[in-house]
């Protein structure tokens, strides 16, 4: 398969799209978690319940979806491994539903900007995705897909309590709104470390969307609400909104400031890392993210003129184990995934020179 | 590569070589952390809150009494994994609950958001109407009779067609 089809086989629309912002916010992200009344949930229940479940929502997405959605139902005792682990990392589905669900279930749309997974923690997640910051909108989609899927189900519902979750940690809204934002501003000025204790503060999550636990690889952080009580959903968006505009000012004023005062190291360092790109042979998943990071760092500053800015999005989930052995058309061990990994990359450069 | 896991007070020790980790950990990386880590924290801070503990202390004899009668699971195994097993549950433990949601929403008990327009319909009337009636009382407080007769309308047209609603179900 030539790089070009797979790219094209590969990637989702809202990778390669722009929307307000997206020199900082690379996506939006909604999630709504829902629940049918009269069955347990997938903590404690049944075969039998699940697939009722399942089959409800899969008649329900058959006959009332919208047309232009292109809804694709996708069990996941149908699947490969690789293609749930391909779907993991497009961020479709969690691991969750892809190792330990009994009968989970997934519903796509042809953009990639919805997926509905069945029989995870919850009954149902409903998610929507936009490219820039884009909560509101964003926000507008989910609650649509939600109305329509409420219309023909009945959802477990209390007047104090708001929607049931499995976990009482979504109890309410159920809602999770979040931003990934790309700050190596922040990072190299080193104001993240102050920063990200005050989001703490209020009441948001931040986190490394890339790399285990805290640490951050890529630079890449996602932000998003963590109660779901008190607040109404759009209260949640805005408040997270504003939070995130306020990010986006701070890492302006640290890129402004880097260029000011540190001109040529920051050039130095940019073309360094595209370098690392363009010639290494082996390239772990690291080192690649902190390298995509530079360069699209360059990009937005105005050094490097001739790469398009979707590049970071795109290589730090086409760099992945599960597509690098798409790509590959088998398994491929840790190591040979490193020179597969540095291949990939060296001919995704090389497609942007002859564009 | 050195791993401890201590697990109530059990300890088990893995070791590995950098390569097989890097296998191991590669294979499904994700998951390890979240099921590790964030459902023993959730438990562990629901385990710890005084007035839990105050009601395992008084339960201490029979510790699985509080259940719900449509799943069946009981409180303490909700203690343990921090999830329920079936919407009837949140009623069923609805007072030891009340300390775990203020925790983890920031005091908040309460849901102020979105409300499913079919079922929800009688809910939706219902807190409408105790907003209008709130905004009723704070019009004439502060003398704004007009505003007043508005809302009034306006209670009055909500109340009859929700009435309406009720006779034909």
């Amino acid at each position: 398969m030539s790089l070009e089809h797979f790219l094209h086989e590969a990637s989702s629309s809202w990778m390669n799209q722009e929307g307000p912002d997206s020199e900082i916010v690379l996506t939006s992200r909604v999630r709504l978690a829902r629940n049918l009344k009269n069955y347990r949930f997938p903590s404690l229940f049944s075969s039998e319940e699940a697939r009722e479940i399942v089959s409800t929502i899969q008649h329900v997405a058959l006959n009332h979806f919208p047309d232009d959605m292109h809804a694709e139902f996708l069990k996941m005792d149908e699947l490969k491994l690789l293609e749930k682990r391909v779907l993991v990392e497009k961020h479709l589905i969690s691991p969750q539903l892809a190792e330990e669900s009994n009968d989970g279930a997934v519903i796509l749309s042809s953009d990639e900007d919805i997926s509905i997974m069945i029989n995870e923690e919850d009954h149902l997640r409903i998610q929507c995705l936009s490219p820039g910051l884009q909560l509101h909108e964003t926000l507008e989609k989910a609650g649509k897909l939600d109305d329509l899927l409420e219309s023909w189900v009945d959802y477990a519902f209390d007047e104090t309590l708001g929607y049931l979750t499995s976990c009482p940690t979504n109890v309410g809204t159920g809602i999770r709104a979040s931003a990934m934002v790309h700050l190596p501003g922040l990072v190299l000025t080193q104001q993240i470390n102050q920063i990200i204790p005050a989001i703490h503060q209020l009441g948001l999550v931040v986190r490394g969307i890339y790399g285990e636990g805290s640490e951050a690889i890529g630079n890449i952080f996602q932000i998003s609400n963590q109660m779901t009580l008190g607040k109404s959903e759009e209260n949640i968006v805005s408040d997270l909104t504003s939070v995130i505009k306020q990010i986006i000012a701070q890492e302006r004023s640290a890129r402004e400031a880097l260029m000011q005062t540190s001109n040529i190291q920051l050039e130095d360092r940019v073309y360094r890392s595209l370098g690392v790109l363009q010639n290494s042979r082996i390239i772990e998943t690291k080192e690649a993210a902190q390298c995509l990071s530079d360069v699209r760092l360059g990009i937005d500053l105005g050094y490097i003129q001739n790469i398009s800015k979707h590049i970071l999005n795109e290589l730090m989930i086409l760099t992945q184990p599960g597509f690098l052995q798409l790509y590959a058309g088998r398994a491929l061990r840790p190591y040979e995934r490193d020179i597969r990994r540095a291949t990939l990359i060296r001919e995704r450069l090389r497609l942007e020179e002859t564009k | 590569m050195h791993f401890t896991k201590i697990v109530n007070g059990t300890k088990t020790e893995i070791h590995l070589c950098e390569k097989c980790a890097q296998e191991k950990g590669e294979m499904f990386s994700f998951d390890w952390g979240k099921s590790f880590s964030f459902d023993n924290l959730l438990s562990g801070l629901f385990n710890f809150d005084p007035a839990i503990q105050i009601f395992k202390q008084e339960a201490a004899p029979n510790p699985d009494v509080l259940r719900c009668n449509h799943c069946g699971m009981t409180f303490n195994q909700f203690l343990n994994t921090s999830r329920f097993g079936c919407p009837h549950c949140y009623e069923a433990f609805q007072h030891q609950l009340v300390p775990i949601l203020r925790r983890l929403h920031g005091g908040n008990i309460a849901h102020e958001g979105k409300i499913p327009a079919r079922i929800g319909g009688a809910i939706y009337t219902k807190k409408k109407l105790a907003q209008l009636k709130e905004a009723l009382q704070a019009a004439v407080e502060r003398e704004e009779f007009e505003k007043a007769a508005e809302l009034r309308d306006q209670i009055r047209a909500l109340e009859s067609s929700s009435l309406g609603k009720g006779g034909e179900q």
